[in-house]
């Protein structure tokens, strides 16, 4: 049985009588006590920091060459909170609702509501820190509108909200790091968890550059990998970005919560061909001032598709901005998966706009005829520069073309309320774990979970566990430090040994068009179920022999990827069973078998009101599927509407 | 999709085994590029058809390829971050390049004592990290904090403030400069804290700090030449160089910190 560990008592008074509770850790006996952080992101880098500061000792690791790159950098718009600044009617009660109603209830009232109550505190830190935040003329910071919201609580840098917030941390950590209380393990990535007497105590990792595999020991390992949206191959995410860590320890008995529960961002530049590596986000802040629209004709939009007629040639007549149809009150800000669907309707419709018919148009004419050139270049200038540098068009001029792309999971390790997975002494925080974005993550609450996990949620909860845990080290002679490096030495002989034609990036190619054709943006059961046979069927050839060269004692590009794929290969199967069961559809999660009379979303709450945790049986069993029940008291269950 | 042709390219790319290796020049084809596609896109392919012919693919860093996390250091024809202004590589396309006369384009790794080479075009930077964590930080610890709107800061010194920490660490600044020297890279994160009230406690101590750890990493001196400027992919600006300058001689005077 689960035991989510949520506290009793009213919500609002949870998560303070919670801390109340905890158990603490003498300052004196702090230095006793080794952590472990994997990932260097938003949550990792400021768990470890703020473990630093409270004199625990800290190894972090990252695969990148500096912490400073880990991909949280790459995030663009903004970060919530309740401040309410604005006396727009902005609360902690209404940041909570907008989440649990924005992740189509699927997740918990108590996670969230402490991620909603800590959301200030980020702000007071991070400026404390120096983030320089936009401010207005009168000194005071300033806010913009995100999707799924009808206040403006989401405070930004530029379009460079995450760089400048990793940054804030990144300096935290580096203090620490000066102090000599955490140590840095750059180019340096986990390949195993270690497990002793049932607790994580350690990890096994590999140096990419020497390739050396090395034991690590601690009393208590805290992942902050972030997601695995790569699966897909095409992502927003950055090249390196991978699910092993989480994966592995899946393998080794923690629960995995919600695997299918993918996020594909609205605003991303269209796939240009078979080349491409990766795709690139817009920030969905730009939908504060762009309409979304296609042609009102699959004529018009064949034309554009043929380059025949301009875009701006179209009437305004002629142009159908489907949003603000469809959903007057909420227009173009709705959620993130709302809008997705949409443009993949249109463009299933025959409207889509480009060369590929797999584009819709975001246009900022009017805003631009409102407030002129030059405050949108203000706002979203390095925006509008980027788009122009990669498609080499002008969106001064001409509309963007936009269309949905893999951006982000909400699915993840299954944790409690203390962030702790189900292996004791192992912690999951930032977009590692599945716990407080449900069905569907609202913009702007990556950033603000990532550093609630890692500022303000985690400092607390890993000291009840290690006060009730010995000072005695793990040496890593232990046995099963022995075995975990046994098993990645033998994994990486059988990759390495491997006789075969392809590369690791063809098996990667074939297995992201698997996914995003069958586990993508709409399911149905036949093909989840196709899928899941053609997983496995490249899997089985995936084994059979992969292209890989040279050794594992020096940098190794081809073993790196391989190792990463072989675990990819395993959990897009979960994420297809994970579909294959929630016969609702919620969220992201869009089940074609399960819609509205209008196509939206249809979730079936008597049925699906849970959390599925699934847990690894061996590699020839099927996985098998705990629940937790998710609770609601405080918010009623409502067919998510933002018309 | 593109309707374009694709492009033929003839690569010179340094090769070097590891840091003790002797590196040389060795020249690779690279057919059917996509004018679309990225230039790290177009060493995608050049790679998967060395895999293919059972050879080392070469090896370069890079990450986020959408030009924030400062992973892509490489030097094309001469030019960190390549040809265009105010881009890293990740962000540079082959529409940007000539592919008549066989298309030749020269690859090198960021050259500078402080940067040795790892292995062909992948440099070590952390440098860059110990210079930060000798001082690029506010002192502060987690929580017990006032709110983030006590401090007003006008709208002008934080958009300054913003401008200086845009850098991205990628070294371009380094690779451009003929001493190698890290006065940009450090001036950035130094002005960040001097510009804003939150750094001002620790504002002689940081310089003072950053700038000695700069030195011992064995960066060059600056000569105020700007290669650093123009081919910053962020546009960081040689005022800040200015500024800390300032700020050194100042806290190097006073005797209070």
């Amino acid at each position: 049985m689960l035991d989510n560990k949520i506290p009793q008592g009213p919500l609002a008074e949870k998560w303070s009588q919670h801390k109340f509770n905890l158990k603490l850790v003498n300052p004196a006996n702090k230095r006793k006590y080794d952590i472990i952080v994997v990932g260097t992101g938003l949550a990792g880098a400021s768990a470890a920091a703020s473990f630093g500061e409270l004199g625990y000792n800290v190894k972090a690791f990252c695969y990148q060459d500096s912490a400073r790159r880990a991909h949280s950098i790459a995030a663009q718009g903004g970060i919530n909170a309740a401040k309410n600044y604005k006396n727009d009617g902005d609360s902690i009660f209404r940041l909570f609702y907008d989440t649990i109603k924005g992740g189509d209830y699927r997740s918990r009232e108590a996670n969230v509501y402490r991620l909603a109550e800590v959301s200030n505190a980020i702000i007071d830190q991070c400026v404390a820190q120096g983030v320089p935040f936009a401010r207005e003329y009168g000194g005071l910071l300033d806010n913009r509108s995100f999707g799924g919201a009808q206040v403006s609580r989401t405070f930004y840098a530029k379009g460079q909200t995450g760089q400048q917030l990793l940054l804030g941390a990144y300096s935290a950590l580096s203090r620490q790091v000066k102090t000599g209380k955490v140590k840095l393990y750059t180019r340096n990535e986990m390949l195993d968890l270690v497990l002793v007497d049932g607790k994580a105590r350690g990890i096994i990792t590999r140096n990419l550059v020497t390739g050396a595999i090395e034991r690590h020991s601690a009393h208590s390992v805290v992942l902050a990998t972030g997601g695995y949206g790569n699966v897909f191959f095409l992502s927003t995410n950055a090249m390196g970005c991978n699910g092993t860590a989480a994966w592995r320890a899946y393998k080794k008995g923690a629960q995995f919560g919600n695997p299918c529960f993918t996020q594909i961002h609205p605003t991303c530049i269209p796939v240009h061909g078979t080349q491409q590596s990766k795709l690139t986000l817009m920030s969905e802040s730009l939908r504060n001032d762009g309409r979304v629209w296609v042609p009102k004709t699959v004529e018009m939009a064949q034309k554009l598709q043929k380059g025949e007629i301009k875009p701006t040639e179209i009437a305004e007549e002629d142009r159908d901005y489907y949003l603000e149809r469809i959903y007057p009150s909420f227009g173009n800000l709705v959620p993130r998966d709302v809008a997705s669907r949409n443009a993949k309707n249109m463009c299933d419709a025959g409207k889509g706009v480009n060369e590929t018919g797999l584009a819709v148009f975001l246009d900022f004419k009017t805003a631009i005829e409102r407030d002129g050139e030059d405050v949108i270049r203000a706002k979203y200038g390095n925006l509008f520069q980027m788009y122009e540098k990669i498609t080499d068009d002008n969106p001064y001029k001409t509309p963007m073309m936009i269309y949905p792309a893999i951006h982000y999971t909400m699915g993840g390790l299954w944790v409690d309320y203390n962030l702790m997975t189900t292996i004791p002494g192992l912690y999951a925080i930032g977009e590692c774990n599945f716990s407080d974005h449900g069905g569907n993550r609202l913009g702007a609450s990556a950033l603000m979970q990532g550093l609630a996990d890692g500022y303000f949620v985690i400092p607390y909860t890993i000291g009840d566990y290690l006060a009730q845990t010995s000072y005695d080290k793990v040496p890593t002679s232990h046995p099963a430090f022995e075995e975990a490096e046994k098993e990645v030495r033998d994994r990486i002989n059988i990759l390495l040994t491997s006789k075969g034609e392809k590369t690791p990036d063809e098996f990667h190619k074939e297995l992201g068009l698997i996914m995003w054709e069958y586990c993508g943006m709409a399911r149905n059961e036949e093909g989840l179920k196709k899928a899941k046979g053609m997983i496995q069927k490249l899997r089985k050839e995936y084994w059979a022999g992969v292209k890989l060269i040279g050794i594992n004692e020096e940098m190794n590009l081809t073993l790196e990827k391989a190792l990463r794929i072989a675990d990819f290969l395993e959990l897009g199967e979960l994420m297809v069973d994970d579909a294959l069961t929630r016969t609702e559809s919620c969220g992201g999660h869009f089940r074609e078998e399960s819609q509205t009379p209008e196509g939206e979303a249809l979730r079936k709450d008597d049925e699906f009101a849970f959390v599925s945790c699934w847990e690894y049986q061996g590699d020839d069993q099927p996985a098998k599927l705990n629940k937790e029940e998710l609770v609601f008291e405080n918010v009623k269950l409502t067919q998510r509407s933002y018309k | 999709m593109s309707n374009h042709k694709g492009l033929n390219f003839t690569l010179k790319v340094w090769r070097q085994k590891n840091a003790a290796a002797k590196g040389e020049f060795k020249e690779y084809p690279v057919t059917n590029v996509s004018p679309d596609s990225s230039f790290l896109e177009m060493l995608d392919i050049m790679n998967e058809d060395l895999l293919h012919k059972g050879e080392d693919p070469v090896y370069f860093d890079h990450d986020c390829r959408e030009g924030i996390c400062g992973m892509c250091s490489l030097f094309i024809n001469g030019r960190p971050h390549g040809p265009g202004e105010e881009i890293t590589v990740c962000q540079l396309h082959m529409r940007e390049f000539n592919s008549q006369d066989g298309g030749v384009i020269t690859i090198e790794p960021w050259r500078a004592a402080a940067f040795p080479v790892i292995k062909d075009l992948v440099v070590d930077r952390t440098a860059f990290d110990r210079i930060q964590q000798a001082g690029g930080y506010v002192s502060i610890n987690t929580g017990g904090i006032p709110d983030a709107n006590a401090i007003p800061i006008p709208k002008e010194i934080a958009d300054k403030a913003m401008d200086a920490a845009t850098c991205i660490g990628c070294g371009a600044c380094v690779a451009a400069c003929k001493n190698a020297s890290a006065m940009l890279f450090v001036s950035a994160k130094v002005s960040q804290f001097s510009l804003l009230p939150q750094g001002q406690a620790e504002k002689s101590r940081r310089v003072l700090a950053m700038v000695n750890q700069m030195d011992e990493e064995g960066f060059g001196a600056c000569t105020n030449t700007g290669a650093c400027e123009a081919e910053c992919p962020k546009g960081v600006s040689l005022e800040n160089i200015a500024r800390m300058n300032r700020d050194y001689f100042g806290a190097a005077l006073s005797t209070e910190h």
